[in-house]
């Protein structure tokens, strides 16, 4: 049976997805291993049950964030921590060094001092998830499994970590298949 | 000078009288974890990377301040200095902010090199995000307290290699940075000769050139030593 892989995209740039593509002829390979039931690369709304490997990139940087991480932890097996975000919380946690109203802060300066036209906060109940008081990295929300950093891990060390996965094996990267940044 | 024999992970050895356990094992060609230490400047046993198990000895000590002695039994590598090598390593990146992704030193960190020779794949402790600011105003160089460790190179070289002394540490526990002068901007310190010898020091990229951008910030880790030798044994050693 098939390897049921999920991917998914928290607070992050998507960096680590493209890495993932980076993957090139290796990913041929890995559909005939897995099946890709949940990722920003196709086309399925909702997080479904009984996966095998969630690889997850980004902080949780709001509430919708929280929610599907808490989600994907109930229905999945193995957890990767996926890129530097997900790891450290990275970049987007900088606003965590304004404390307490950082959220608030930084949309102000981003919506409001920086806007040329139009400034406003998008504010849409529903749609536009608020931000969390702190930006967190994932392992810090629910337990993970493994962890894959790199801003954003290389090509090479994502099939390191996968194909360590798909056999079966814990997979640990130490030395030089390490990077952080 | 007498020789003094000691065991360093079974490994039977002499070293000088006077040696450093650092010294020695590195003689051994065992590698100890080192954050605080330098060639070419003294060492105060700041970073506790380099700490081993000596017999007889409760407390762990560091290697780089204690010196070898007759019939010492030294441990480097026990699951038991692994365990706190990997605790003090992952605290001092929860300490500040170390976002290798946007440092200057990216690629050429020493606390980067260490997080991966010793294998930590993530940090277990909650990240203090503390808010210190960057020093600016000197017109060659910048210092970005986010990235300090207080290892104190800087200051060691600034006060016994340039004879400054502009640079200090201020403060104590987690309020402890670096200061220079007076706690002056860099920029108004008149000590300060913009020699540049702390920039080389620094290991990680709290201190830096101006102008430098990500991964730009290779440094030239041998130039106190050459300085230091030159000085003191009139040896003109370059590579």
């Amino acid at each position: 049976m098939k390897v049921r892989l999920a991917t998914v995209w928290l607070g992050g740039c998507s960096g680590c997805h493209m890495s993932f593509l980076d993957l090139d002829e290796f990913l041929l390979e890995l559909v005939d291993q897995v099946e890709l039931v949940y990722s920003p690369v196709v086309d399925v709304k909702e997080y479904p049950e009984n996966v095998d490997v969630c690889l997850i990139e980004g902080a949780v940087c709001n509430t919708d964030n929280l929610e599907i991480l808490h989600r994907i932890r109930r229905h999945t097996k193995v957890l990767v921590a996926f890129g530097d975000c997900a790891v450290t919380a990275n970049v987007p946690a900088i606003r965590n060094q304004l404390g307490l109203g950082n959220a608030e802060s930084v949309l102000q300066h981003a919506y409001i001092e920086h806007a040329q036209n139009n400034p406003r906060v998008p504010r849409a109940d529903g749609i536009v998830p608020p931000l969390l008081p702190r930006v967190l990295p994932v392992h810090q929300v629910v337990p993970v499994e493994y962890f894959l950093p790199g801003c954003p891990p290389p090509a090479g060390q994502i099939k390191t970590v996968v194909t360590q996965l798909l056999a079966g094996a814990a997979p640990q990267l130490a030395g030089a298949e390490l990077k952080f940044g | 000078m007498a020789a003094k024999t000691l065991t360093i992970d079974d490994k039977h050895l002499s070293a000088e009288e006077g040696a450093t356990l650092l010294q020695a094992a590195k003689e051994a060609g065992i590698t100890l974890p080192t954050l605080c230490h330098l060639e070419g400047i003294y060492d105060v046993g700041a970073c506790r990377l380099c700490l081993v198990e000596v017999k007889g000895l409760t407390k762990l000590v560091p290697a780089c301040t204690t010196r070898v002695a007759e019939g010492m039994e030294v441990l480097t590598n026990s699951e038991r200095l692994r365990k706190y090598r990997r605790m003090t390593l992952e605290l001092l990146f929860a300490e500040r902010n170390h976002i290798c992704a946007v440092c200057v030193a990216n690629g050429h960190c020493e606390l980067q090199t260490l997080a991966y020779s010793l294998g930590m794949d993530h940090v277990r402790y909650e990240y203090r995000t503390p808010r210190w600011g960057v020093d600016h105003t000197h017109r060659l160089f910048g210092m970005d307290h986010n990235r300090c460790v207080l290892c104190s190179r800087c200051v060691r070289a600034c006060w016994h290699v340039e004879g400054a002394g502009t640079k200090n540490v201020s403060g104590r526990g987690a309020r402890a940075h670096i200061i220079t002068d007076l706690n002056q901007p860099w920029g108004e310190a008149d000590s300060c000769t913009a020699c540049g010898k702390c920039v080389q020091a620094c290991p990680t990229g709290a201190l830096f050139h101006k102008g430098a951008t990500v991964g730009e910030m290779v440094r030239d880790r041998h130039r106190l030593e050459f300085l230091v030798t030159a000085r003191q044994k009139k040896e003109w050693i370059t590579d």
